[in-house]
């Protein structure tokens, strides 16, 4: 009876890992087309009211949380934004004058501005899931491809560019956000040589981004100095599937070893939204049509 | 219909937990991590139940973490097996009777889920620096889930506790605890002393 228990105890066993190293290898080895994925996204797109659902009941209870975590970094928090208030009241008086000048030459030259921030349209979502984990760096919010997101969009919160939408159902949408492993994104800092690189995330570490491929400065020029502001530079790397609308911020120069600069070509960039605390994001949805003018550096 | 009981419960806690940890747990944060619920419950039904329920509830808690979160599938379910079905066996095994067992397992489940998937990920190709940072986020949610892992365990309890046959053991145990089997009395302390009817 006993041996017949074990018996019974370790095949079953066998059966859970095997099953589970199974749905392991054929996940993996699959286009996000397959039938697993067909029938995950199925499966999530079921789950989302309740989700939906859960996530407002719950609300109460994270705001609780979030106001003695609030509460805590409040005094530190505000000497901070005072001293950022200070140095932006000066950047923004530099920025409008060079707004101004910027329309003026703009309409002389008559240049094309139908890949600009401007021309896409902000779909407000709400969170409803996110990991816990480093790993895996996403988010689920409740608008889908009814409300004109698709695949490839970016997204923004907190003022800043948070992440891409990586898989659209009707009512959600699963986004991946810029401290994924997968994520990349060409990027720009706002300096007097307008340096671009490919920023890369610092995996492991969701306070940190890698701006990588920069050029050298040359003898006389300074290059990237923490504090400086790094924007979207207009295209995403790798698969040319959709443009970025140039200007959206991502984050600040926060280490910029010389060092580091010279030999990797590479800076540390800390991101402006604070992604473990969003609560809101909006999408930027724009006809997808052009994707021939998709180029790389 | 009784057979049903405990699976029933056990799918319906699977399934609240994970809805419960993505929707509000995962979005609040406590000295900078979100505590994980998941190895917590599934550690739990594994020491209330045994192994393989434990390895079972492993796995369907894995399979819909999966799921919700659109990650490759089977990952989080092969930790969280091992997770359950180790429980289990330690309840089969030693049977621990101290009530601050699950605390301590608890903190094993959580970090055997942390250090776990650190090692998937590594071996299915995940280009990521062994960052102080990762460690020390570990370290933290271990820190946070051992701090929870009593209430946890205490709902766990309550929810499928009725739903448990009745275990020889425990029945033993409840026995000594109230004097009733205790080797260390004699008959006569256990039952009293015997009153005689005059002569």
């Amino acid at each position: 009876m006993h041996d017949k228990q074990v018996r019974r105890r370790r095949a079953v066993l066998a059966l859970l890992v095997g099953v589970s190293l199974i749905l392991l290898t054929a996940y993996f080895g699959e286009s996000p087309n397959s039938p697993l994925h067909t029938v995950q996204r199925g499966i999530v797109e079921v789950l989302s009211p309740v989700q939906e659902g859960a996530s407002t009941v719950l609300k109460p209870v994270r705001d609780v949380a979030g106001w003695f975590s609030g509460t805590l970094n409040a005094t530190s928090q505000r000497n901070q934004l005072r001293k950022e208030v200070q140095s932006l009241q000066a950047q923004l008086a530099l920025a409008k004058s060079a707004e101004i000048q910027n329309a003026q030459l703009t309409n002389e030259v008559g240049l094309d501005d139908s890949i600009g921030i401007s021309s896409y349209k902000a779909v407000g979502a709400y969170l409803i899931a996110r990991d816990p984990t480093l790993w895996y760096q996403t988010i689920e919010v409740d608008k889908g491809s009814d409300d004109g997101v698709a695949l490839q969009d970016p997204v923004v919160g907190d003022g800043a560019l948070v992440g891409k939408v990586t898989t659209v159902d009707p009512t959600v949408s699963i986004v991946t956000l810029i401290t994924d492993h997968s994520y990349a994104v060409t990027a720009e800092v706002l300096d007097a040589s307008g340096d671009t690189g490919l920023l890369v995330p610092a995996v492991g570490n969701p306070n940190q981004l890698l701006l990588q491929n920069l050029q050298p400065p040359s003898p006389g020029q300074a290059g990237p100095t923490p504090g400086q502001l790094v924007v979207t530079a207009g295209f995403t790397s790798g698969a040319l599937d959709s443009l970025y609308p140039p200007g959206i911020p991502i984050g600040r120069v926060s280490n910029a070893n010389q060092n580091e600069l010279l030999n990797n070509g590479q800076v540390q960039v800390a991101p402006s939204a604070d992604l473990r605390h969003l609560d809101a994001v909006q999408i930027l949805t724009r006809p997808h049509a052009g994707t021939e003018r998709a180029q790389l550096p | 219909m009784s057979k049903l009981r405990l699976p029933l419960r056990l799918a319906v806690l699977a399934f609240a937990t994970v809805v419960i940890q993505q929707a509000a747990v995962s979005q609040i944060s406590i000295f900078g991590v979100s505590a994980d619920l998941t190895p917590l419950v599934v550690m739990s039904v594994g020491l209330l139940a045994g192994s393989l329920p434990g390895a079972i509830m492993g796995f369907g808690t894995g399979l819909l973490v999966d799921t919700v979160l659109v990650q490759t599938l089977g990952v989080t379910s092969l930790l969280y097996i091992v997770i359950g079905y180790w429980s289990g066996r330690l309840r089969e095994v030693r049977d621990p009777a101290h009530a601050l067992v699950p605390l301590a397992v608890g903190a094993a489940a959580t970090a055997v889920a942390g250090i776990g998937m650190t090692l998937i990920q590594f071996l299915l190709g995940v280009d990521a620096p062994v960052s102080f940072l990762l460690a020390q986020q570990i370290f933290v949610t271990v820190l946070v889930n051992t701090l929870l892992a009593l209430p946890v365990y205490a709902l766990v309890r309550r929810v499928i506790q009725p739903a448990l046959p009745d275990d020889p053991r425990r029945r033993r145990r409840r026995a000594y605890t109230t004097g009733g089997l205790s080797p260390l009395q004699s008959p006569s302390q256990r039952l009293g002393p015997i009153s005689r009817a005059p002569r």
